[in-house]
């Protein structure tokens, strides 16, 4: 619980973006976690990537489940919209969100409890249909709300707070993913900002369903020795593979790279991604070679991060379903609701 | 460890030593910046407290004359208020000051007492004011037997004699002075020293020089002396009014010169008949030396300001003066402001009746021969070691304006501190050289679960007004105070504003588990965690960017886990204690750091 507020300071010299916002603009209610949290590094990363994006608050929309990823929804964006929906379900609901309107930005924000185990059917399902909005799993391998059970991401081998050894084998987001033909996967770190906030821009301006898994440290019940979604742990097996830097249409790419590091990604709204593999042998855009190189390295317990797959061409659901750009709420009523007989003769035509 | 190559810089900013006490001191920017380093933060919280008296003697500790300086000082602090760069305005930490004077209870039984006996070394002070004062109130509890000088039948020097009645009234000022007296000083009034040789010869152990610099700075230009009895120097001139010798004043009169005695010299003309006054300036505001609220409260007693105007001569008819002749000015700027050119573009004739120059001081040392000892350099002033105050006549000390020309108050107080030190250890045969070190002691504010023992949570009022007395009241008198001093609600809002900048952030690094919980819930961004570098990359690394360079960025050492670097900008920071509140481990600490300045009686 919390008893404190954070100011909002007019400082003189505060960084502005395209629309004169701070970043603090884009902060919502004082965070009820526990303080050192890994989720509350989310938010902030969250904030900071809309800020950065210069995206108008009121176009966003901010969707959730159950747990306490799930109540970070409130600690950010607080002049947007948003829906705290019920345990495991958040991907139906932005999934009828972003199909009645496509003009705005949605990101969900879940963890691997609400999305591996009672929504992992919902969370599959999203995939394949590319909903176009970015998924995030703040991942801390245990039950946090209900004091520290393991959860269906906890390792083989993780010890609890108690003391008890996992023995159930891991259900891996990224690789299901990979599986599940998502078309862009994405590992980060709560402590690894300048990772994350690049990512999660990438992943906004991503056409289709973005993913981030992102590790994020339970400081109550999985911060202890023996635990492998601590932050000592992390830290330790930390891997960034690929790094991932958003470029709008409007700024040329002037960052010089060394040759044959950097590769750019088309997006599109006309911008672009710039890949830096970090690791020579690590390709994002072969789905199978992907698949292969961390699937290897997640079994000898390399944690590895970054913007590990990508594929622009996929249409996403909109596409796939031939929704209207146009948000239904602008439609005349005649559009949407053409009356008996038109409905009439629909029915007719399949007779 | 696979973190990503560079996180583990070893070349980069060494650690930051927190240990040395001018570390956290310059955090204090106000402290820093006053000469005598008062604690301001921690008075403002004893006045927050409803503890004047307290408050009162913390100050006293530092600056001596809290009442005095509460209404007049020049307060360096102000303008290095932190509130003043993240915000809006300074903490008004000047009248706060005078909130503790006026309202403390009696305090005699706390201050310094006049010891049993002496210790037989004799102190000659010469000129009754500040430095002066301060010397004895250091050195005469210790049994010094010190004798003040004073060529006026009055001490006070320019305290009683420049600053008007107004702005400081007659019995705060014999009320401070009192307090030193009672201290067991011999005051000689009427008592000018005209020979340094002689006073040597009556055999004082030391001698302190702290006559000001009383000579006010001529303008000779044509018809200087045909319009004589209608021109007139500031200082001599308020000197004048002081004394009662001076009562009245022409309708029209020209202030010659915007510093701090020009703004004296226009509202007492006000005070005495003036009807239209002019204070005239050669150059543009933003060169004008005079403070920014003194040139608000002369304005707002109607007195015009006129710039651009340089003094060409004085118009004389039939013997007396009828105005002035100025040569209109064009500057031109730099960037940076600097004037780089400037031409004359007309003439203008200003009628007026009265003119007064206040372009500025010298000192007078035609009182010491020069070969009394002492030697003399630059522009015919003793030299005077910046130190230790020391002539190089080992017995003569100087401070206040008389050492190093016109300052102010509060830096001839310090003067007085460092002089008396000087003369403790020259008395007591020990190299002047050798003066006492600060020390730094830090405290936990931790209470509990959000609860600190300061008040931590940021206040965004705005500074509050000062209170003056309405404008048709003020010219009655010339010792009507113009100011009313604070209000409750004012001084309880206003004691609120102060950031209490001396609750230090102390960084523990091998507690730190680089959770980011503290750079997330800083409301100013003024943390961040990442692989050292040289100090410009590391400046450029936070939100928003640490560029002003006056200000420090602290550097952790390497972090555990990953040996990146905890950073942070020392400038915008307002010790609210999120940091130290969302941090899991504690690594982040808030400490009250006392900066302890050591006076004379701390080498006893």
């Amino acid at each position: 619980m919390t008893s404190f507020a954070k100011p909002h300071i007019n400082l003189k010299h505060a960084k502005r973006n395209d629309l004169g916002l701070t970043w603090h603009d884009y902060e919502g209610a004082m965070s009820t976690l526990c303080a050192g949290c890994g989720h509350d590094s989310i938010t902030a990363c969250m904030a900071k990537a809309f800020f950065e994006l210069s995206i108008e608050p009121h176009r966003a929309v901010k969707i959730s489940g159950i747990g306490c990823s799930s109540k970070t929804t409130a600690y950010f964006l607080s002049e947007s919209h948003g829906n705290n929906t019920v345990h495991g379900r958040m991907p139906s609901v932005a999934t009828g969100a972003a199909a009645a309107n496509a003009g705005l930005t949605y990101i969900g924000v879940s963890g691997d409890g609400d999305s591996l185990s009672i929504g992992l059917g919902q969370f599959a399902h999203a995939m394949r249909r590319n909903v176009n909005m970015l998924y995030m799993l703040e991942n801390n391998g245990v039950y946090g709300l209900t004091k520290g059970q393991f959860s269906a991401s906890a390792d083989i081998g993780s010890k609890s707070k108690k003391g008890e050894i996992n023995l159930s084998p891991p259900i891996d987001p990224v690789t299901l993913a990979l599986s599940l033909g998502a078309s862009f996967v994405a590992r980060g770190f709560s402590g690894d900002r300048e990772q994350l906030v690049p990512l999660i821009k990438a992943g906004l301006k991503h056409n289709g369903f973005g993913l981030i898994d992102v590790i994020s440290p339970c400081v109550s019940f999985n911060d202890h020795p023996g635990s492998t979604k601590s932050y000592a742990h992390t830290y330790q097996y930390y891997h960034p593979a690929v790094h991932a830097d958003y470029v709008p249409m409007s700024e040329e790419i002037k960052t010089s790279y060394a040759a044959g590091e950097a590769v750019p990604v088309e997006l599109h709204d006309g911008g672009s991604i710039i890949l830096r593999k970090i690791d020579e042998d690590y390709d994002p855009r072969d789905r199978g070679a992907a698949y292969t190189q961390i699937a290897e390295r997640d079994a000898k317990g390399e944690i590895v991060t970054g913007l590990l797959y990508i594929d622009e061409s996929h249409d996403d659901m909109a596409a796939m379903n031939k929704l209207p750009a146009r948000a239904l709420n602008t439609m005349p009523y005649e559009t949407l609701c053409p009356g008996s007989e038109a409905l009439a003769a629909l029915q007719k035509g399949y007779r | 460890m696979n973190a990503p190559d560079g996180w583990k810089q070893q070349n980069g900013v060494p650690p930051t030593d927190t240990a040395n006490p001018d570390y956290f001191h310059k955090v204090v920017d106000c402290q820093w910046a006053c000469p005598t380093h008062t604690p301001v933060p921690a008075y403002i919280r004893l006045i927050a407290q409803g503890r004047f008296s307290d408050a009162y003697i913390l100050n006293r500790e530092s600056n001596v004359f809290p009442g005095i300086l509460g209404r007049v000082c020049d307060r360096p602090c102000e303008p290095a208020c932190r509130r003043d760069r993240v915000e809006d305005e300074p903490v008004a930490i000047c009248r706060l000051k005078r909130v503790a004077a006026d309202h403390k209870d009696d305090i005699t039984n706390r201050l310094p007492k006049k010891p049993a006996q002496t210790n037989g070394k004799r102190i000659a002070l010469i000129g009754a004011g500040p430095a002066s004062f301060t010397v004895a109130n250091d050195l005469a509890p210790l049994g010094y037997e010190c004798t003040i000088l004073e060529r006026f039948d009055v001490p006070g020097g320019l305290m009683r004699t420049n600053i008007p009645a107004f702005r400081l009234p007659e019995k705060v000022l014999d009320e401070e002075l009192g307090y030193i007296l009672d201290m067991g000083v011999d005051l000689r009034l009427n008592s000018p020293v005209g020979s340094m040789k002689s006073l040597l010869d009556e055999g004082y152990d030391a001698v302190f020089v702290g006559t000001g610099a009383p000579k006010g700075k001529e303008l000779d230009l044509p018809g200087r002396s045909e319009g004589g009895a209608s021109i007139h120097i500031g200082i001599d001139w308020l000197e004048s009014v002081a004394f009662d010798h001076v009562k009245s004043i022409g309708e029209k009169v020209l202030i010659i010169g915007v510093g701090n005695t020009a703004m004296d010299c226009c509202r007492t003309s006000l005070r005495l008949g003036a009807k239209n006054v002019k204070v005239m300036a050669r150059k543009p505001r933003s060169f004008f030396k005079a403070s920014p609220w003194e040139l608000e409260d002369a304005e707002a007693e109607n007195v015009e300001i006129i710039v651009n105007h340089s003094p060409k001569s004085f118009v004389v008819k039939n013997g007396k003066l009828t105005g002035m002749v100025f040569e209109l000015m064009e500057y031109e700027l730099d960037d940076k402001g600097t004037i780089v050119g400037q031409k004359v573009t007309g003439e203008e004739m200003i009628p007026c009746d009265d003119v007064i120059l206040a372009i500025g001081q010298e000192n007078a040392f035609d009182w010491i021969e020069r070969d009394a000892g002492l030697e003399f350099g630059k522009w015919d002033m003793p030299v005077v070691d910046e130190v230790t105050f020391q002539s190089t006549e080992p017995r003569v000390f100087f401070g206040g304006d008389a050492a190093f020309g016109p300052k102010n108050i509060i830096w001839a107080v310090e003067h007085g501190h460092q002089a008396a030190i000087s003369i403790h250890q020259f008395c007591e045969g020990n190299p002047v050289t050798v003066r006492p070190i600060d020390e730094l002691k830090l405290s936990s504010t931790k209470m509990g679960m959000f609860e600190w023992r300061y008040s931590n949570s940021f206040d965004g009022a705005h500074r509050r007004v000062m209170p003056h007395v309405e404008l048709a009241k003020r010219f009655k008198d010339l010792d009507v105070e113009v100011e009313l001093g604070f209000t409750p609600e004012q001084t309880a809002t206003e004691v609120q504003r102060c950031l209490n900048c001396d609750v230090q952030t102390v960084f523990d690094t091998p507690l730190c588990t680089e959770c980011d919980a503290c750079i997330d819930i800083c409301p100013v961004d003024c943390l961040s965690i990442t692989p050292n570098a040289d100090e410009n990359t590391l400046r450029h690394v936070l939100e928003n960017p640490a560029l002003n360079d006056d200000q420090t960025l602290f550097v952790s050492e390497a972090l555990p886990f990953t040996g990146r670097v905890m950073i942070k900008d020392e400038n915008i920071c307002l010790h609210c204690g999120l940091c130290a509140e969302r941090c899991p481990t504690a690594a982040w600490d808030m400490q009250e750091a006392q900066i302890i300045i050591n006076h004379v009686e701390d080498m006893i």
